[in-house]
């Protein structure tokens, strides 16, 4: 709690960016994002976005699993979805993107009810094991059900089009891209400040105690995952208009580690943290990428064993967070502000 | 491992404990108990009672809690430091306050897996008749899962289950809570047993102070953290603050004001 | 007519004993969820491991199968006891979120390495069994899924008698109900965890052998692996007996879609079909058929 600082009103008290020095850093943040297109190359535009895409997913993921306790191994199954979803109803529905968008988040949230709604019913980690059903299922439905996703060759999305703009090339992208990033930040952020979000924490820490009060466990819990779903659907849905192409080997269940890696990396409970967590993930194998690269010449396997090696290192950074600091970067990076705040008297 | 009636087997000698690094729960806390003695301790809710037996048992440890001063022993041995498995095997035995019986085992296998440390096969199958012997109630309960027994079987249970390690020591947390008044009457009766035929020493942690104070030799009241009194029995029931705060006896006949209720804690004469 | 039937029986024979293998790997799974509450997502990588290690003793350094598969079983049973040690020991005490991550996690490690190290062609076993089928009341039976059948079997049998008899199985039940009751009671619980860990890696190890010599080794035993969820969401989850059960089932049912379904919907169907399973049990009935309803009493 920074000192000095005494609020009269609730309002004030609820801000999220609480002083006007948080404010001015944030506004300079904002600034500086907003012009990166101008100064880098489109590669770096590439990662930007793949990085946002990714927020949006994981910011689902982590309202799901870090603000409700609720284990989902099948969020690439979700996003799988939404994509196919928006990719069926352009091609074959010919609707437009700003309609095939919501469209696909919400064929997740439907496809989500449906699975939720067993394995929410009981107590106990079933809505874990039902994802991973949800996400084999998934990747066989996407492979084999050829008339509506031709199989592995995989469908085609156009760029999107909005009142003759066509988003096209990767700077177009960044702000689109970075608007919904920012409203899925938002949103997220803010859920917490509801009512909703509060009954989500009580399920999530004593959910015994919150049956008591008055929160229906089973609505709430389905609730945040219809929330994950429409996230994950939003996500794909971008991702498939992004590339234009989808084909189903991006939606396996690597891609749901990938995503439960990023939000336990950044830390549970923690929206901030899921966007250290995604950076920190995409950054990564871009990294292994290049450095595979220079190393070409001295280890003539490496690029074979790319992936392999790029699935260890990941895994060991999983694994290592998790035995060392479980609450992730949000947790390093409170402790980094505090002994700024406290220095030289840290405790 | 000789011992006398003098010397006590277990002594506490002024331990401290803090959970979680930062909740200091008992600030200098001394017992002892002798051998084929029950010994009581006493208090309200919160004043560390359940705590000192968990730190006697090295239950303490799995609740992130730690004795961080002083030391206990058993006979002579310190076992402050030590795990709780280790401990049962000394010969203490923690009947945790709950009646935690394994619900979906047996009755039967509740009581066999308590002899987890004995490995005769023969002393356990003798153990098992002695246990049916001292509690009549369980024999008919056998094969039913231990999860639908009543509350009152269950307490039986439990102790027998702890009575199945040969305990040297047994430390019992509110055994009466929960229980009908005749339910408790007879587990007492039969713990009472227990400690004379088998000389097992019993440390009995109780709120109802009564009834504890009826089949103890030797007293301690706890207060905050602390021992605030510690005296035999027969001194206890003299003692005016145990007879006003835990036993529910005043002055009889003499009018309360308002102001003098208020004031009970001043009133307290251990309190410094 | 009798040729349709003969078609059925062949393929609920054969399901039989990849149930049967199933069932050995279910018990290993439920081992460790029934003492240390975990959910090992790394179950299949286990039953990698253990085909892949025989593999190289019986390929590449030429030792007798018999040999190569008890050496395999120690192999394991230190895997087992390191991975406890290693990565489930410290995680002790976190929420259990957290620890099905890290298995989760090293399920990947451990895929990746055995990626890394022997590449993803899959490997055959030399044959250790007459290839000659065998007929049996009018069906073929091959030897080795005779054999797998009945060591899968007395596996399963030796295993049901130690958690109901023994001094040792009796403590993983207590520690399974509740830890720090079984530490109350002299139960060393971390020798437990090291003890559930040791024998779920053995068990898997045989399973992932059978499997391996009866379909190759290679990536697919990992999918195996997973397959046990849908067996013991069916049995019920901390039900010994009903992972038995469920994985009998699953496996036959498993092979009765595919060979019906298979020539309709394009081939696959075993591997999603136990999975769809999955989520027709958790609709109708969660705690499967031998699960019990939590007992919580406040």
């Amino acid at each position: 709690m920074p000192c000095g600082l005494f609020h009269t009103r609730y309002r004030t008290d609820e801000r999220i960016f609480k002083t006007v020095w948080v404010r001015s850093w944030v506004a300079a943040l904002g600034f500086a994002v907003l012009l990166l297109p101008l100064f880098v190359s489109s590669y770096i535009l590439y990662v930007c976005n793949t990085i946002f895409i990714f927020i949006i997913g994981a910011i689902g993921l982590n309202i799901l699993t870090g603000f409700t306790g609720q284990i989902s191994i099948g969020h690439g199954a979700f996003v799988a979805i939404g994509a196919y979803s928006s990719a069926i109803m352009t091609t074959k529905l010919s609707l437009p993107f700003w309609l095939a968008l919501p469209g696909g988040g919400l064929c997740s949230v439907l496809i989500g009810i449906f699975v939720g709604l067993p394995s929410l019913r009981v107590k106990g980690l079933y809505l874990a094991i039902a994802t991973l059903a949800a996400q084999f299922i998934t990747d066989y439905t996407v492979v084999h059900w050829e008339s509506m996703t031709n199989g592995i060759t995989g469908m085609y999305l156009p760029s999107p089009q909005f009142f003759g703009f066509i988003f096209d090339n990767d700077s177009k992208f960044y702000y689109l891209l970075l608007f919904f990033a920012i409203a899925a930040v938002m949103t997220g952020r803010n859920l917490f400040r509801t009512k909703i979000g509060r009954a989500l924490i009580a399920v999530r820490d004593r959910d015994i105690a919150a049956n008591l009060i008055g929160i229906s466990l089973f609505k709430y819990k389905l609730l945040a995952f219809s929330l994950s779903s429409f996230y994950a659907g939003i996500a794909g849905s971008l991702w498939g208009f992004y590339t234009n192409i989808i084909t189903p080997e991006h939606f396996t269940i690597v891609l749901s580690i990938d995503y439960l890696a990023m939000v336990i990396i950044g830390g549970l409970g923690s929206i901030l943290g899921t966007v250290f967590g995604v950076i920190f993930m995409t950054i990564l194998p871009e990294l292994l990428t290049t450095a595979s690269i220079l190393l070409k010449d001295t280890f003539g396997q490496i690029t074979t064993l790319l992936s392999a090696i790029k699935g260890l290192i990941f895994a060991l950074a999983i694994i290592l967070f998790l035995l060392f600091e479980p609450d992730g970067l949000a947790e390093i990076w409170r402790r980094v502000k505090a002994y700024w705040k406290l220095w030289p008297f840290s405790y | 491992m000789g011992s006398n009636n003098m010397s006590p087997i277990l002594s506490v000698n002024n331990i401290e404990v803090i959970y979680k690094d930062v909740i200091l729960v008992l600030k200098g806390m001394s017992l002892a108990v002798n051998e084929g003695k029950i010994v009581t301790i006493l208090g309200n809710n919160g004043a560390g009672k359940t705590t000192t037996l968990k730190a006697i048992s090295g239950i303490l440890k799995t609740e992130d809690g730690e004795v961080t001063d002083g030391t206990i022993e058993f006979y002579g041995e310190r076992i402050d430091k030590k795990y709780a498995e280790a401990i049962v095997r000394m010969g203490i035995f923690q009947v945790m306050e709950g009646r935690r019986v394994v619900e979906d085992m047996t009755v039967e296998e509740n009581l066999l897996a308590g002899a987890h440390i004995q490995t005769n096969r023969k002393n356990r199958k003798r153990d098992i008749e002695m246990i049916y012997d001292y509690f009549p109630a369980l024999v008919p309960r056998k094969k039913i899962m231990a999860g639908y027994i009543s509350g009152g079987e269950q307490q039986m249970l439990v102790v027998g289950r702890a009575m199945m390690s040969r305990p040297k020591l047994l430390l019992l947390d509110e055994p009466s809570m929960g229980l009908s008044p005749l339910l408790v009457s007879e587990i007492f009766k039969i713990i009472t047993k227990i400690n004379k035929e088998k000389k097992t020493s019993i440390l009995l942690v109780e709120q109802n102070a009564r009834l504890a104070l009826s089949i103890a030799s030797h007293g301690y009241v706890m207060e905050n953290g602390r021992v605030v009194l510690d005296d035999t029995v027969e001194k206890l029931l003299e003692n005016e603050d145990v007879k006003e705060f835990y036993l529910g006896l005043s002055e009889v006949g003499v009018k309360k004001s308002y102001r003098d209720v208020k004031h009970y804690k001043r009133r307290k004469r251990w309190l410094t | 007519m009798t040729d349709n039937i003969t078609f059925l029986l062949q393929l609920i024979v054969t399901g039989l004993v990849l149930g049967s293998v199933y069932a050995l790997v279910a018990l290993g799974f439920v081992l460790i969820y029934k003492s240390t509450s975990v959910l090992n997502f790394a179950q299949g990588e286990l039953l990698m491991f253990g085909a892949y290690i025989c593999f190289v003793q019986t390929v590449q350094f030429h030792i007798p199968f018999i040999w190569s598969f008890l050496v395999t079983l120690i192999f394991s049973f230190i895997l087992g006891l390191l991975m406890e040690r290693a990565l489930l020991r410290p995680m002790l005490g976190e929420s259990i979120i957290s620890v099905i991550m890290v298995t989760i996690a090293l399920s990947t490690l451990m895929r990746s390495l055995i990626q890394i190290v022997w590449g993803t062609q899959t490997k055959v076993f030399p044959p250790v069994f007459s290839q000659e089928p065998i007929y049996f009341l009018g069906l073929f039976v091959a030897e080795v899924h005779l054999y797998s059948l009945a060591f899968a079997m007395i596996c399963v049998a030796l295993f049901g008698l130690f958690f109901k008899f023994s001094s040792a199985g009796l403590a993983m039940r207590v520690t399974a109900f509740n830890q720090q009751v079984a530490q109350t009671m002299g139960i060393n619980i971390k020798r437990i965890f090291a003890l559930a860990w040791a024998i779920s890696a053995v068990v898997s190890s045989i399973g992932g052998i059978i499997l391996g010599n009866i379909n190759g080794i290679n990536n697919a035993l990992a999918i195996m692996g997973l397959k046990v969820f849908p067996c013991v969401i069916l049995g019920g989850l901390d039900s010994i007996f009903g992972a038995i059960v469920g994985s009998i089932i699953i496996g036959i049912l498993e092979n009765i879609a595919g060979g019906y379904l298979d020539p309709i919907l394009g081939g696959g169907v075993k591997e999603v079909a136990p999975f769809v399973l999955l989520v027709i049990i958790l609709m109708i009935r969660p705690y499967g058929l031998f699960g019990k309803k939590l007992v919580e009493r406040l």
